[in-house]
């Protein structure tokens, strides 16, 4: 019994693959990000556009008023673009896949095998700097669902890219986004055409796995009039030493009664129980309810990273429009998450919820910052935020930062925080029920996190339970 | 079945059991009674396994060392404690919660665990013979219940359970007398050879329900007096004073 447990605790998605890769020179420059666009085959458009947000990076100063701080990343040390040399020119068919990648993938318990593979979730398998395989292309085709690298999109699908792309996160809008917009390699991309329900979910699965690079990766999803998707991304890392930056801008825009649901588990490599190592997982995400009755909702269930910091966002332009942000962060050992969301109300009766679950433990430190702005002209909206943090132990922080801006009488905005600890009672209740220490955290973590948990999709609630239990584990004495 | 020797119990200093003995037998049922303070649910505790105590003595279940298992350790060998005040686990369904429980027991034993199904079967009958409302098996575990459906819920946890040694903390404390009815039916049900209660409590009220074959008065961490029914009944007459 004790070896399972010892076994668990260790990050099971530590390993590395030995494959050879194609990397850019180091460096961050223009000629690596011509390199990218070179390797890619973009367009000159494309090209052009990474080259302003890269001429816009260099007056920009990198962020500094987050609460979790890291030492100077050196941008010309890192690797911008790495890629399996002979999935560099992606294979039209996934039985001509690298072995060892395909091996990866089925370790990660994600087969891309035709005859393996999940029912009903089509995944786009991304590993550093390249998507290496997209299942079920065909099957969406048939709906009209367009699924699949932002690269091939790039090639295949200009106008929808140049219409959308960087509509929601300007090049210009911070430091990473801008990075992101100039170096990005590759992530996915979705449309969904109007009046189509997308039949089934959809998910991108991120690897990184070359060392000292950087994985920066771009997501745009569209949903036309009167669409729905759900999408879910999922991401690991080896471990390392080393601290590797993901720095990735996810966009997405709902037109007219569509509806976007996007879900995250977010499982990097954290870092050692010394804090050695790990991810720097530093994202945008933003999502726009562009038309009217839109609605866009984000679940996110992070457990790994060495820091998190990420907000996403709803801009709520539509009339009617909702935004939704449902959250688990988790922190353990060294671990520092700085994480919330932002709503934005420009249209009237437009409708918001936030519901956030902070979990610290060890010697970490948790933050939920957010922002809820109602514009003037955004009559008869509401926001309703809830805010919970459950501490383990009293070595770890945790902090709520919320920002409320309400320029409109006649909209409200209520919310609620409240701050806990697991007692000693409550383990010791369970544990005289038969359940080891270990249960019982997970037993009494999960019930804390409940309405969120409830937000997944089937398949990946259950998952998402069990790396609740197991990010914590070893964190009670 | 349970054999206590020289139990010393400290907490923070403070000597709360002092050369402790009590010996039970398969199918006996034991009270033990005493005033505020004397060391009734420090006894419950340490049998159970919460930390924080500082021990010395012995204590014997099934011929193990009781002080060499952890608290689930003592749960999977048939040990249960209704609590005095049980807990709230927020988010956890109260169903859930016992199917765990009970599963992690089966576990433990090397027993089948039982589908939902099968579970869902079981706790509906246990749940109508102890006239616990189904619809409160679906709510959060404890939260919003009152006292009574608390303690109502200890004893239907120990009847899906079914336990060797049942020890009852103040079950009735708190209770009115229909639910101290349905509680003492509980337990009567679970009377058999083989099972063994140890019943905390500070009146007598309870055992006119659960006829103990044996009463112990514990006044500052010591048994005083030993007896059969009569004694409670004595007790209740006499009060604690008597026996300092």
């Amino acid at each position: 019994m004790k070896k399972e447990i010892e076994n668990l605790k260790e990050y099971k998605y530590g390993f590395t693959t030995d494959v050879e890769n194609i990397r850019a020179p180091k460096g961050l420059n223009e000629d690596t990000i011509k390199f990218i666009s070179e390797i890619k085959k973009e367009p000159k458009w494309m090209l052009e556009w990474r080259l302003k947000a890269f001429e816009r990076l260099k007056k920009l100063k990198e962020p500094n008023w987050q609460k979790p701080k890291y030492p100077k990343i050196d941008y010309q040390d890192l690797y911008y673009y790495s890629a399996p040399k002979n999935a560099s020119s992606k294979p039209k068919d996934i039985k001509d896949l690298d072995p060892k990648i395909l091996e990866t993938y089925k370790k990660l318990g994600i087969p891309l095998e035709e005859q393996k593979r999940l029912n009903g979730i089509a995944v786009d398998a991304v590993f550093d700097s390249v998507s290496v395989a997209t299942t079920f292309k065909e099957k969406l085709n048939d709906v009209g669902v367009i699924f699949c690298s932002i690269s091939e999109a790039i090639q295949k699908h200009p106008n929808l890219v140049k219409k959308y792309l960087g509509s929601v996160i300007p090049i210009t809008d911070h430091y990473f986004a801008t990075l992101n917009s100039a170096v990005f390699t590759d992530g996915s991309f979705v449309y969904i055409p109007e009046g189509v329900r997308c039949p089934m979910e959809l998910s991108t699965y991120f690897r990184i796995n070359a060392s000292q690079t950087g994985q920066f990766e771009r997501t745009l999803i569209i949903a036309d009039k009167g669409s729905y998707v759900s999408y879910l991304e999922g991401c690991t890392a080896p471990m390392r030493d080393e601290n590797q930056l993901h720095a990735a801008n996810v966009e997405l825009i709902a037109l007219d009664d569509a509806e976007i649901k996007y879900s995250t588990v977010q499982n990097w490599y954290p870092g050692d129980e010394d804090g050695k190592g790990g991810i720097y997982n530093f994202v945008t995400k933003r999502g726009l309810c562009k038309g009217t009755n839109s609605k866009i909702s984000w679940t996110q269930v992070e457990t790994g990273s060495a820091i998190t910091w990420k907000y996403p966002s709803c801009i709520l332009k539509g009339d009617n429009s909702i935004g939704e942000f449902y959250s688990i962060a988790i922190t353990n050992n060294h671990q520092k998450a700085d994480t919330g969301t932002k709503m934005i109300h420009l249209g009237k009766n437009t409708k918001s919820k936030i519901i956030s679950k902070g979990i610290s433990a060890g010697l970490s430190d948790m933050t939920y910052r957010g922002l809820v702005d109602i514009s003037s002209k955004a009559n008869n909206s509401s926001n309703y935020t809830q805010c919970d943090s459950l501490l383990m132990g009293n070595k770890c922080g945790a902090h709520t930062v919320p920002y409320i801006k309400n320029k409109n009488s006649k909209s409200n905005v209520a919310h609620e925080a409240t701050t806990s600890k697991i007692s000693e009672d409550q383990l010791h209740y369970c544990q005289q029920r038969g359940l080891n220490s270990e249960e019982a955290v997970g037993l009494i973590v999960n019930g804390f996190c409940k309405e969120v948990l409830q937000q997944l999709p089937m398949e990946f609630a259950v998952e998402a339970q069990k790396l609740v239990g197991i990010s914590l584990e070893g964190s009670v004495g | 079945m349970l054999k206590i020797n020289n139990l010393n119990a400290k907490i923070k200093n403070k000597s709360i059991l002092k050369d402790f003995k009590l010996e039970i037998n398969p199918g006996e049922v034991h009270a033990i009674m005493g005033p505020n303070g004397s060391g009734k649910s420090t006894l419950s505790n340490i049998l159970s396994g919460k930390k924080g105590y500082d021990v010395s003595g012995e204590i014997l279940f099934e011929n193990k060392n009781l002080f060499k298992l952890e608290t689930e350790e003592r749960a999977h060998e048939g040990i249960f404690l209704a609590f005095q005040y049980p807990l709230e686990i927020p988010g956890v369904n109260t169903n859930i919660f016992l199917k765990t429980s009970l599963n992690a027991i089966k576990k433990a034993r090397g027993e089948k665990e039982l589908d939902a199904l099968e579970f869902l079967n079981l706790v509906k009958k246990k749940a109508k013979e102890l006239k616990f409302e189904e619809e409160k098996l679906n709510r959060q575990l404890n939260v919003g219940f009152s006292g009574g459906e608390k303690k109502k819920n200890e004893i239907l946890q120990m009847s899906i359970l079914q336990p060797k040694l049942s020890i009852l903390d103040e079950t009735d404390s708190g209770l009115d007398i229909d639910a101290l009815r349905i509680v003492a039916d509980g337990v009567n049900s679970l009377r058999k050879k083989d099972n063994s209660f140890l019943i905390i409590t500070h009146y007598q009220r309870l055992l006119d329900y659960i006829k103990p074959d044996y009463v112990h008065v514990l006044i500052n961490g010591k048994i005083m007096k030993s007896g059969g029914p009569e004694l409670a009944i004595e007790l209740e007459k006499k009060g604690y004073e008597s026996y300092n």
